[in-house]
């Protein structure tokens, strides 16, 4: 590989890290907002059985 | 809009920029020839389009917050910040392909004497501040107020931004748009056109996913002070 090409792959590499790096954010708090659904779904069950 | 339009505004932004991004790649590397600039020119491809994202995403951030001023619009404050949020994003990838190209092509990583790469970089920290300001301020009307203000004073730097290349004396970064039209084959202006249409499809995409998560977020909190 030159090193002219090892540049443009690092530019689109940057590109991809970033872009895989905001997924993970944004899969990380779906996830928590998974769990609070839960969490509220329990709430909402247990008021509802008195 | 409608109203279908409206609520699958994220899937049909999901499925353009899964669509358009893998198109402008491939036409990157098999369609777009190399001119005589080398294969490092095929980082203008990307690395311009992000930047005009980033503009982009700034401005309607400001168009957000002005109209959470003007109309008083519910949610207009969490669209400016998301989209100015997704803004910074897309100016640091701008910075860092910026950067690599620069490094091959110049030798440096960055140059101060070069007034379109400060003012990208000053349009990229006073936005990078936003979020300073933001978080510093307790939420409510006024943190919304004070973040409408702030993003439409930094919506001035835009337009100069944009033309401080065509406002310098000494050219060193290189110019692929002028009152002439592009500076470049057909070919290459089709595959920066689908490009620039790919980065503004996966904005809109990231932009409405980040909207759809804070606003389920603030109803689940809603739904928890019910609930309590």
């Amino acid at each position: 590989m030159t090193t002219e090409e090892k540049y443009v792959a690092a530019a689109y590499l940057v590109v991809f890290a970033f872009v895989l790096v905001y997924f993970l954010i944004m899969a990380l708090k779906l996830a928590r907002l998974e769990r609070e659904v839960g969490e509220l779904a329990e709430l909402a069950r247990k008021r509802a059985d008195g | 809009m409608s109203t279908w339009l409206r609520n699958n505004q994220l899937a049909l932004s999901a499925i353009l920029a899964a669509v358009l991004v893998p198109v402008a790649i491939a036409l990157v590397f098999f369609y777009a020839p190399v001119d005589e600039d080398g294969l490092n020119q095929k980082i203008f491809y990307f690395h311009v389009p992000i930047a005009l994202t980033a503009y982009a995403c700034f401005g309607w951030g400001a168009w957000k917050g002005l109209v959470h001023l003007w109309k008083g619009k519910p949610g207009a404050d969490l669209e400016s910040y998301v989209a100015i949020h997704i803004g910074v994003i897309f100016g640091a990838m701008t910075l860092l392909t910026g950067s690599l190209w620069a490094k091959f092509r110049w030798g440096h990583w960055w140059l101060w004497s070069e007034r379109q790469l400060v003012l990208f970089l000053v349009l990229f920290l006073f936005y990078s501040a936003y979020f300073m300001l933001r978080y510093s301020v307790e939420p409510g009307p006024q943190r919304a107020n004070l973040c409408a203000v702030y993003s439409l004073f930094g919506v001035v730097l835009i337009p100069i931004s944009f033309l401080a290349i065509r406002l310098a004396n000494q050219y060193i970064h290189p110019v692929a748009f002028n009152r002439h039209g592009p500076q470049m084959a057909g070919s290459q202006f089709f595959t920066f056109c689908v490009c620039l249409a790919a980065m503004l499809s996966l904005f809109a995409a990231l932009y409405q996913f980040e909207l759809a998560g804070k606003r389920l977020d603030a109803r689940l909190r809603e739904l928890r002070e019910l609930l309590a």
